[in-house]
């Protein structure tokens, strides 16, 4: 399935692997994002705690504030548009944004079709909570998927959820026979040359990575050692109460996420992590990671 | 043989990857006493300024300077930035190693990433191989101990010098791993 473009479009989510994505929401912070060491920042004009606080339609960012963000960092860009909105994935694509996550944390276009990505150069990041819903981003082109976890809620519940859905159904696939892969690849809703994929690698055909809920250092250990292959934190450093510093530990163990000596000295001293949410305070249509399918 | 992986940020599974196919042990270095015992080193594509910035802060500097000494190095993409001695734009010097040096992101972002065929100097033959361009870096001034030993079009993008081994694309991305064997049996 690794034509070219193809090629190019993984290879930069294989670049990010083993690091941190950071929400910002304007050139200060991703300048703070970057100096903590962030492999790339998202750029978005409320960070999604924020968006749950103000209610209302989240769309796409000002192209302006982007292209603000872009001057001021050297590593890669990234920004959302809303699930099945692709003009505001050709604008993103236009503004040169290097990847682009078609989110669930905006609130989307279209409730039954995502974008067709495969017509796009710039390389695409989606959401799932199952395998079933990974491999049907991927068949559609995302070149990274993500666990979608509860962004905004400072809660890694939803996360761990999702994580031990995507990592079980891929050792189970593992141990099918092929004549079994049919009828699996029909009850996921899944193509089936995907599922056979899953089977023979043991992987997902693109990166992993993980979101929505990372709050602290030993969060992100726990993602990184649950399979992630890099961890989105969005709302967990800007809405802690020493952000730079923050930052600065969950890279740390991220990268160190199976020493926990490292990941303790990286946890001391940080001030107060944001306040969490617990899921039942969350009305069940005013769950993030339910939208899409 | 045993080939360490920097692995603090970046595509180093696929590098180990690469070593394993051809038949070597790859381990993932991120301590100072790992390094030890590596025969050889490769540092991965990924964000040379959190590679750079981890190096410092995890005090790993001194221990890769001492290891470049006597042992061979091949850095990819980030890892060339990493090797070379071009300060700007990095948190922290580089290691300095390889006199070039090079501009980060020099062909743009993302979009203008490609794939395109790369002609390289490998045990004296020239050989084609598909060279994999991720937001990749271009060496703009080399010292007179490098040598370029291979080309896009007329571009240098692959550069040795002594034990030090290093280019702008990304071998451990296609499953031709011919310079990875370069970089084991002769260098």
């Amino acid at each position: 399935m690794l034509n070219k473009d193809f090629l190019v479009k993984v290879g930069l989510a294989e670049m990010l692997k083993g690091g941190v994505i950071m929400d910002v929401t304007n050139a200060e912070q991703a300048k703070i994002a970057e100096d903590a060491g962030a492999v790339a920042v998202m750029a978005l004009e409320r960070i999604p705690a924020d968006i749950r606080a103000d209610g209302g339609v989240a769309r796409m960012s000002n192209p302006k504030m982007i292209k603000e963000i872009q001057k001021v960092v050297s590593i890669p860009v990234m920004a959302k548009c809303r699930i099945g909105h692709f003009a505001e994935a050709q604008v993103l694509q236009s503004i040169g944004v290097d990847f682009v996550d078609e989110s669930e944390v905006l609130t989307p276009a279209d409730e039954k079709n995502h974008i067709w990505k495969h017509d796009f150069k710039v390389p695409f990041v989606c959401g799932c909570r199952d395998i079933g819903e990974a491999l049907r981003r991927i068949a559609e082109g995302a070149a990274m998927i993500r666990t979608k976890g509860e962004a905004g809620s400072g809660n890694i519940v939803e996360a761990v959820r999702h994580m031990r859905s995507v990592q079980g159904s891929i050792r189970q696939i593992q141990t099918l026979a092929y004549d079994e892969l049919t009828a699996y690849a029909k009850n996921i809703g899944a193509p089936l040359e995907l599922v056979q994929y899953v089977k023979e690698n043991g992987k997902l055909p693109v990166p992993n990575f993980s979101a929505g809920g990372i709050a602290t250092p030993a969060d992100a250990a726990l993602m990184m050692q649950l399979g992630a292959e890099t961890n989105f934190v969005g709302s967990g450093i800007f809405k802690s109460e020493d952000p730079a510093a923050r930052a600065k530990a969950i890279v740390m163990a991220t990268t160190h996420y199976n020493d926990p000596d490292i990941v303790a000295r990286a946890s001391e001293g940080l001030g107060e992590a944001m306040p969490g949410l617990e899921m039942s305070a969350i009305p069940e249509d005013e769950q993030l990671n339910k939208r899409g399918w | 043989m045993t080939i360490g992986v920097l692995a603090l940020q970046g595509d180093y599974f696929k590098h180990a990857q690469a070593v394993q196919r051809l038949g070597h042990d790859a381990i993932y270095v991120k301590d100072s006493a790992t390094l030890a015992a590596c025969q050889k080193l490769i540092i991965p594509g990924g964000e040379s300024t959190t590679i750079i910035r981890l190096i410092e802060e995890l005090e790993l500097r001194n221990a890769l300077l001492d290891f470049a000494k006597q042992h061979s190095i091949m850095g990819t993409c980030a890892g060339l930035i990493v090797l070379a001695n071009t300060k700007e734009g990095l948190p922290f010097p580089p290691l300095g190693v390889l006199d070039v040096e090079v501009e980060r992101n020099a062909y743009g972002r993302q979009i203008n990433s490609f794939v395109d065929s790369v002609r390289l100097n490998l045990f004296d033959k020239m050989v084609e191989m598909e060279g994999v361009f991720i937001r990749a870096p271009k060496i703009r001034k080399m010292g007179k101990s490098v040598k370029a030993i291979g080309y896009h079009k007329e571009v240098v993008v692959a550069v040795r010098q002594k034990q030090i081994l290093a280019v702008s694309f990304h071998p451990e991305l296609t499953e031709d791993f011919r310079l990875h064997q370069y970089f084991i049996e002769a260098i």
